[in-house]
């Protein structure tokens, strides 16, 4: 076979479409390790743009190298040291510079340390979501560093102007730098605390996409796409955290509903009006696998409880009975970490496991509490417990309460379309 | 003999103005110089700009950290520590662990390093 036979496009074709998936797939792992090479986030980025960059121009050229991700760390490394050559201003460059030229004088450094490299990814996790950092800032630098997002693209997610992003992850890098902000994974006993930060971030960049998929889609469902990558990147590197498992499986069973939450019209759709042809059978699947694995390390947390509510909810809508079962799980979930909106899901589904009046009776210390006096789903979720305890004058009023409280015209309409029903019967 | 910590409050400035400045880096030196000679200097040092600032209060034994210099008008530096410490993470557990943090905030701001200002001084005279 030989090369001039080939038709040129293809050849190019081919190479494009082999550093877009190396861009894909190596790209975070490589630029957590140069990092860690070089202790500069700054620098081991460009030096990672600058061999992408190389990349696109040789691999037309001379070929695809038979192991991408081993050519780019190479050609990172070097670019590297090109640009530490040229930067005067630092102090330790003569150390750094030492520390790059040995590792290049090894031979095939990338494959014999497989283990470090995972490490790597985790460190950069880490240090994107450093509790130092401004929480935006987490979000935006995990998403490019480990996303290999723009700028732009990040910007544009966000709904923020393009300046304003660049601004925002240039002042978390150079903090990173200025203030030593260590890379590695945290201790044993920091570890904890510091992995809900990580998680966080992850399940704040997934809603963020999730919330928005009426109207906005193209530019949003990417930030589902990630924080699913996210999510089982974390599973493969910390497979014993029970919490990584059960935001996993949270986020793949909401994303398994993704084109079902919404009519043609980009109306919201709720749960027991979807239609089950349109969930996606393979991410359920998935999701009910991660919330085993979760549960199989016996240490419940919010996201596996979540997860588990979540996967009964959807047994439920196809026709299983679940609530009572939904009602024990919001328990435990108001025990391990209590908050009113726990409590009314978990007093919507006392109503239905055990009869309306055993969920008003559970509503009762939220209504008392002048905090809620101004929160629309407690009414709303009060008139439906009254209306089915048989109770319509005092459910009317609820209802009334609820509308007056609606910021939002779709859900407006709905609560009066329950309120004429309810006068009419 | 008492000690004075003296505390420079500047604005930042663009980069012109910036280079303006780190010009007159020889009269910074002289003054040092002229302090350590006199056996008046403790300790000094220039810090990196406000963003780089953490600020850490314990409020019923959970530390929480935040992003940015600590800014209401009302509270007064009345202390500091100058400590050394191997990173960011290490420095805010000091941090967590002055009492006043438990009541008032602990602003942590890395020191720079100043032979790096040097390097980039020299770079910059260079250049010219």
């Amino acid at each position: 076979m030989s090369v001039s036979s080939e038709r040129r496009p293809a050849r190019e074709d081919r190479a494009a479409a082999a550093v877009a998936a190396t861009f894909r797939e190596e790209r975070a792992a490589v630029l957590a390790t140069l990092i860690r090479h070089v202790r500069d986030f700054q620098l081991a980025e460009d030096a990672v743009q600058d061999a992408f960059a190389a990349a696109i121009v040789s691999w037309p050229r001379d070929g695809i190298p038979a192991n991408p991700g081993a050519w780019i760390t190479v050609t990172a490394r070097r670019r590297a040291i090109d640009r530490l050559r040229r930067d005067r201003s630092l102090s330790d460059r003569a150390e750094r510079l030492a520390a790059l030229l040995r590792l290049e004088e090894q031979e095939e450094p990338v494959l014999s340390e497989e283990g470090s490299i995972e490490d790597d990814r985790l460190r950069l996790i880490f240090t994107c979501c450093h509790p130092a950092l401004d929480p935006p800032a987490r979000v935006a630098l995990t998403l490019r560093a480990l996303g290999g997002l723009s700028t732009g693209e990040i910007a544009r997610a966000f709904l923020v102007a393009e300046p304003t992003m660049g601004k925002r992850i240039v002042r978390a890098k150079r903090k990173i730098a200025d203030a030593h902000i260590p890379y590695r994974v945290p201790p044993d006993e920091e570890l904890p605390s510091r992995l809900r930060g990580v998680l966080r971030v992850v399940y704040l960049i997934f809603n963020e996409g999730y919330a928005a998929s009426e109207g906005e889609q193209l530019v949003r469902e990417p930030l589902c796409d990630e924080a699913l990558r996210l999510g089982a990147l974390l599973s493969q590197l910390m497979p014993d955290e029970p919490e990584v498992w059960g935001l996993l499986a949270l986020m793949l069973l909401h994303d398994a509903r993704r084109t079902a939450r919404s009519d043609e019209r980009g109306r919201y759709v709720a749960l027991d009006d979807q239609q089950r042809e349109l969930w996606d059978e393979r991410k359920i699947q998935a999701g009910l696998r991660a919330l085993e694995r979760s549960v199989r390390l016996r240490r419940p947390g919010e996201y596996q409880l979540q997860a588990a509510i979540t996967a009964l909810h959807m047994q439920r809508a196809a026709g299983e009975p679940g609530w009572a079962q939904i009602a024990e799980l919001y328990g435990a979930l108001a025990r391990l970490s209590p908050s009113p909106v726990v409590e009314l899901n978990r007093a919507a589904a006392v109503g239905f496991a055990a009869g309306a009046d055993a969920g008003l009776e559970l509503l009762e210390p939220l209504l008392e509490d002048p905090a809620l006096a101004r929160y629309q789903p407690l009414h709303a979720a009060h008139a439906e417990l009254l209306r089915r305890a048989g109770e319509p004058a005092a459910a009317a009023g609820a209802y009334e309460r609820a509308i007056a409280l609606s910021a939002n015209a779709v859900e407006r309409a709905e609560l009066e379309r329950r309120l004429q029903t309810l006068r009419a019967g | 003999m008492s000690q004075y910590m003296l505390l420079l409050y500047n604005n930042e400035v663009d980069g012109a103005e910036q280079s303006a400045r780190e010009a007159q880096f020889p009269l910074w030196r002289e003054l040092n110089e002229s302090l350590q000679s006199s056996g008046l200097l403790v300790a000094s040092g220039r810090l990196h700009d406000a963003p780089s600032a953490t600020t850490v209060r314990v409020r019923d034994d959970e530390a929480t950290i935040t992003d940015g210099p600590f800014a209401v008008t009302k509270e007064v530096l009345v202390g500091y520590y100058l400590i050394d410490s191997r990173d960011l993470d290490e420095a805010l557990e000091v941090a967590a662990r002055v009492p006043l943090a438990r009541y008032g905030s602990v602003e942590v701001r890395p020191v720079m390093d100043v032979s790096e200002l040097q390097a980039r001084h020299e770079a910059a005279v260079g250049q010219a």
